[in-house]
Formats: structure tokens, sequence, C-alpha cells
């Protein structure tokens, strides 16, 4: 048996500058936020980052790591705006395919399918044939003759995602109320690394839960991670909801005074700041 | 016993927003904002009781708010593809074809300001009935051309007639009216007024030239049932007030 559990720090030194790198979960929802904060300690830099955005994109933005951001929005869901992202592309600090949500999704089946596209009816008529010059059509082969979209894959180098509970083989389990497209990502990917809540024995997944929440199979996975509150401050149902007075507070600080205090140097320096931050609040 | 107090301006709205789905079957509402929201419950109450609702999140609820279905983000875009749904979009900037902004204002290279992004405005457009909801109705939302297209008006989706056959804007409600694009042209007509708003008022605060026909309806005003209904079922917390302050 193939134990695949490591750190976030060795999760982080397989990645290299100029990767293209997909995250998971969606908006302020299930956000493999251990894996970026450990993105966040290191020197990696000019990705290319695809995401269903949320503050992964915000904080990777803010501190300058993204060259090229692949997304259909940024948004921390109780706060419409990502506001870090939101000024990175006031200032014009970063390179935006914008795409819809459909493509996004098409793109990432593609690259799993290792399709070079797959047509959707999307995307024609709007802008985003505008500020995406190189996106093509393709007509139906069939009576229809209609012209479709072809959206190109998204192949990633890597992926990262965030899930409830795994097992030391790389089977990853959700136990909340939507998968998002985290299977999906790991298999648009060269190498996927997923974190968890809890490692467990296989058997253990499903004691309690049905085998349907065995949402990313393991032979897409490289690394397993565990990663307790590793999702925080955004959702992890069931688990733990957003941590709404710390994001409103990542929303609002200038982002190096933010990055210095809450940073630190591992996960367990990021969980006593923020708990001597909720401490002082009291 | 008191005398039931008259509609409200954000009664009329959640009423006019209830309207787009009226005949529907069986599809899912999908309201974006709160009189919408509301409007979308009130519908499946009374005169669209196979509409599907959602929680929010990824369940499909009853009218009572009891789980009939699983849908996830993933099987909601399917749906989307699918063409079972009506979706009510709010719009940053919508113009005289219906082209609707929610991705940003000014160059989209480097934007003055950046808001949500397309996000799935373009395959709703192509693929489902949309509706657009905006609760302050003026010339900074309704402009002569939007910076950024990501729902499709008429006149571009005329120029893709295979790729758009399933395209179907139905209405613009506003703060002030019903909107819809019942002219030659496919524009932006006013189908009605709320009661207390002129002509006057909505040309004031629309930045293109809008048709107006010679009598201008007025908005339905809700039964009381339905009044009941909104007040006492669906929002008693009177939420709606919030969205529209008139």
């Amino acid at each position: 048996m193939t134990d695949k559990t490591m750190t976030a720090q060795e999760v982080v030194s397989r990645l290299e500058s100029g990767m293209t790198l997909g995250i998971g979960g969606w908006g302020s929802r299930r956000k493999p936020m251990a894996l970026v904060r450990a993105l966040l300690r290191s020197e990696i830099t000019d990705l290319t980052v695809v995401s269903y955005g949320g503050p992964d994109v915000g904080m990777l933005a803010a501190a300058g790591r993204i060259r090229k951001l692949v997304a259909a929005f940024a948004t921390l869901d109780s706060i419409p705006l990502e506001p870090h992202y939101r000024a990175a592309r006031e200032r014009g600090a970063l390179e935006l395919m914008e795409i819809d949500e459909a493509m996004f999704l098409w793109g990432l089946h593609a690259a799993a399918n290792r399709l070079p596209f797959l047509p959707v009816r999307t995307g024609i008529g709007s802008d985003v044939m505008r500020v995406n010059p190189g996106l093509r059509t393709v007509t139906s082969p069939y009576d229809d003759g209609e012209t479709l979209l072809a959206m190109p894959a998204l192949r990633l180098d890597a992926a990262l995602v965030h899930v409830n509970r795994a097992d030391r083989r790389g089977n990853g389990q959700y136990l909340g109320p939507d998968p998002y497209f985290d299977d999906l990502f790991c298999a648009a990917a060269e190498t996927a690394y997923v974190s968890c809540e809890r490692i467990v024995d296989t058997a253990e997944l499903t004691k309690e839960a049905a085998p349907q929440t065995l949402l990313i199979p393991r032979h897409t996975v490289t690394g397993v991670v565990e990663a307790p509150n590793g999702a925080h401050f955004t959702s992890c149902a069931p688990d733990y909801t957003r941590d709404e007075t710390f994001q409103k507070h990542y929303a609002t600080a200038p982002w190096p005074g933010f990055a210095e205090r809450f940073l630190g140097e591992d996960e367990h320096a990021y969980r006593s700041a923020v708990r001597a931050w909720h401490e002082e609040g009291k | 016993m008191n005398p039931t107090p008259p509609p409200t301006r954000a009664e009329y709205c959640v009423l006019a927003c209830a309207e787009a789905w009226r005949g529907a079957g069986e599809i899912l509402a999908s309201p974006m904002g709160l009189i919408p929201s509301i409007g979308a419950r009130l519908a499946r109450h009374t005169f669209a009781p196979d509409l599907l609702l959602t929680d929010g999140e990824a369940t499909l609820v009853d009218a009572d708010g009891n789980a009939e279905g699983w849908l996830p983000y993933r099987r909601h875009l399917t749906l989307v593809t699918g063409g079972r749904r009506h979706v009510m979009m709010g719009a940053s900037q919508i113009d005289r074809h219906g082209n609707q902004n929610i991705a940003c204002v000014g160059d989209w290279a480097k934007p003055s300001r950046q808001l949500l992004g397309v996000r799935g405005a373009p395959v709703n457009t192509l693929n489902n009935p949309t509706s657009y909801w905006i609760p302050r109705h003026s010339r900074r939302v309704f402009v002569e051309r939007v910076d950024m297209v990501c729902g499709v008006g008429h006149d571009r989706a005329a120029r893709h007639p295979e790729t758009a056959r399933f395209h179907h804007l139905a209405r613009v409600v506003s703060d002030l009216g019903v909107f819809d694009f019942a002219t030659p042209d496919r524009s932006m007509r006013v189908a009605s007024l709320h009661p207390g708003v002129t002509v006057e008022q909505v040309r004031e605060a629309t930045g293109f030239e809008l048709t107006i026909p010679a009598e201008v309806p007025q908005t339905r005003a809700p039964t009381p049932e339905e009044l009941r209904l909104v007040r006492e079922v669906i929002d008693p917390a009177n939420t709606r007030e919030r969205e529209v302050r008139i």
C-alpha cells in the first residue's frame, strides 16, 4: 500500500514557479487554505491560477504570486466582492482569462478526458469572446449546424483541494452538501494534493457515510495532507462554518500587516495567531 | 379589526418578479437577490405550483422548505444548459437591447471598478429564460452601452440565430416598473409602471431611449391572499422593505 501522506511544506516543495495551479472549492467555501498559506510562505510565484475564486485568489493576488488568473468570478460569498483580488485587477497587477462558470466546468472536463476541447453553448455573443481573442468556435457536424464554443482543456500542472476526510492512500471524502468540482480538478491535473480535516483508516470512511461521499479517487491523487481546520476561514460543512468575523478582518485589513501577523511560520503559528485575534475581540 | 395596509412599492416589486415565473411549469426558479427570492416563493405558493426552488445551497426544497432534491453546482450548470430554468439576475449595467454587465466598470483590461466577474451570465442567456432585477433604477445602471457584455442582449443574439435559438429575455423589473422587449427591434419597452411612478420619472432615470406605449399600464396589485402570503408566510420579518425603500 502506498502511503501518500505528507506535510503542506512537502507539497509546496514539489511545486514550482510558473506552474498552472488549479484550486478547488467555490468562493469562500471549502478552499484548501492551509495549502494556500503554505504556498504563501514559500517563494513560489509567476503562477497561473485556475479557480472558482475566493480568498485563495485574493491572497495569492495580494502577495503578487499570480501572473495569470483563469476564473469566472472571485467572491467571499457573505462579502460579495473579493477586495484584494479587486485591488489587484484595478492596478492591472495580473493577466485574466475571464470565462463563465460553464466554460470553466467544460474546460476541466476536457482536461480530465484528455480532449483538446469540448463544445459548449456559451460565450458566443458575449464579450467573453472579445476579451479572450484566442477562443475558437466549432460547427456541429450534424444536421443542426449549430456554432458552439470550443472550450479549450484547462490542463493543470497541479491541483490543490480540501475535503473532510481522506485515507493514507488518497481516497478523499466530502461530507457537506456540495462536491463543488474537486474531483475534476484532481482528474484534470498532472499531480493533485488533497488536504483533509482528518486522515482515517479506509474502513472508517464508509462506516457512517454512504460510498458516494467518496468524491476523490486515489489514482488521481499524489499527496494527502492532514490539515485540521485547513479550510479556515472558509466553510467546511459539516465540520465548521465560515469564520465570518475573521473573514471580515481579512477583507478590511491591509494585506502586508495581515500577512505578517497571521501567516507565521506554519499552521500552528497561524492557528495561535487567529486564536489570539479572537481573544482580543471578546 | 384594522384594515390591511395597502401594498408597498417593495410588494409591487415582489409581485412583478413573481409574474416572471407564471406558467413556467416544472422548471427551476433561480432568483438572485431578496425581492426575486420572495417573488419566486410567492409564485410557487400561488400560480406556479410546479416550480422547483433551492435553499440557496445544494438542496431543492418545497414551499415549506422540505428537501425534495439535490442540486449542487455541477448539476445546476447542467440544468442551465438543459434549459429547464428561469433565472432572475442582477445587473450593474444594462442597455436597451438587454445586454447586461456584472463584470467590471471601465476598460476591461484595467477596470476602474472590478465587480463580480461574468459568472454564469453568458451561459444563462444562451440556454434558459433570463430576467433581471434592478433595485435602484438609475442612469448608472440603465446605460447606453455596457462596459462588458456578460448577459447577451437581443441585438447580439440576433447575430447568432443558431447558437442563440434558446435565447429568451423575459423581463426587467426595477423599483420603478416592469420592462420587456416587445418592440420590432427587440429593444426595451415600458410594460407597466408601479403605482406613483410617472413616465417622466422613468425617462429621467434611464440613460437610453425607452419605448413608451401610448397607454402605460400599472403593475398589477397583489391580491389580498398574495399579500397575506408575502407578509405572514414568506417574509414575516419584512426584509423586502430593506431592498426597496419608497
